[in-house]
């Protein structure tokens, strides 16, 4: 079993377009959906709000790492943080890492997480509970809601 | 029924399970292997047919243990080792979750990049 998740895909859209998708703090907010109040810095706090429908109440909150340009972008973070009452600061965080490599119909990402045998267990059951018509099931909302009203 | 697991393994529930680190070890995969397909085993039998010590062996099932992947189980005299699938199913759960939720940002970027 690995202790990570890694993710490749080949986006048909230039190597500029996808680093700025990722880098551009506006362009970043708009497809990961959440608000955040400034640029991307690496080293700072970048901080914002989850604007997923239902998860608004839900800060976003990542230290940027790395900002390599056209080739990798990381921050750290807390998976799941989604409960406003808990202070996830203390556990040790997991690292996003977005890698770009060019490749001939466009842009290959590779997407990985790592570090999750530091996650509580019992914050890996919490995810659990609240995965109970979560994320899942709004995500089915919105596509129906599309796919009904194109 | 995953709370369950959480008493069991009894220590600080806050502290992580260490799965990961427990299951990294090429010793440590084979216990899990001979105890998750089969009956409780002692330390003797599951030393017996391994190059290895019973010390090396009763440390190895320690990290098991803590991580709850095995229980030991009273026998007599004896003390069993029981395999207990729910840390990994947990921990497999878990990631499943993560990773769906990045399938879906991921989808979303590729129509915002490709558009």
């Amino acid at each position: 079993m690995n202790d990570r998740i890694e993710k490749r895909i080949e986006l048909k859209a230039p190597l500029s377009r996808v680093w700025r998708a990722l880098t551009d703090y506006r362009e970043f907010g708009a497809w990961f959906r959440v608000k955040l109040d400034g640029p991307f810095v690496p080293g700072e706090v970048s901080r914002g709000h989850i604007t997923y429908p239902g998860y608004e109440h839900v800060k976003w909150e990542a230290v940027l790492q790395k900002l390599e340009p056209e080739r990798l972008f990381s921050f750290t973070w807390h998976p799941y943080a989604v409960d406003p009452k808990t202070d996830y600061s203390k556990e040790t965080p997991t690292l996003v890492e977005f890698k770009l490599e060019k490749t001939a119909g466009g842009t290959l990402l590779v997407l990985t997480e790592s570090g999750f045998d530091k996650i509580p267990s019992d914050r890996r059951l919490e995810a659990f509970r609240r995965n109970d018509g979560g994320w899942t099931e709004q995500m089915q909302n919105v596509e129906s809601h599309v796919a009904q009203k194109p | 029924m995953w709370h369950k697991s959480r008493n069991r393994r009894g220590g600080n529930p806050n502290a992580p399970a260490p799965v990961f680190a427990a299951l990294g070890d090429e010793t440590r995969l084979s216990l899990v292997a001979r105890l998750s397909a089969g009956p409780p085993c002692s330390i003797s039998q599951l030393t017996g047919g391994s190059r290895l010590t019973r010390q090396a062996i009763s440390k190895h099932l320690r990290v098991l243990e803590h991580a709850g992947i095995v229980h030991g189980v009273r026998a007599g005299r004896q003390k069993l080792f029981e395999f207990d699938p729910r840390p990994m199913q947990e921990v497999r759960g878990y990631l499943d979750l993560v990773s769906e939720q990045w399938d879906q940002a991921l989808a979303r970027l590729r129509l915002f990049v490709e558009k």
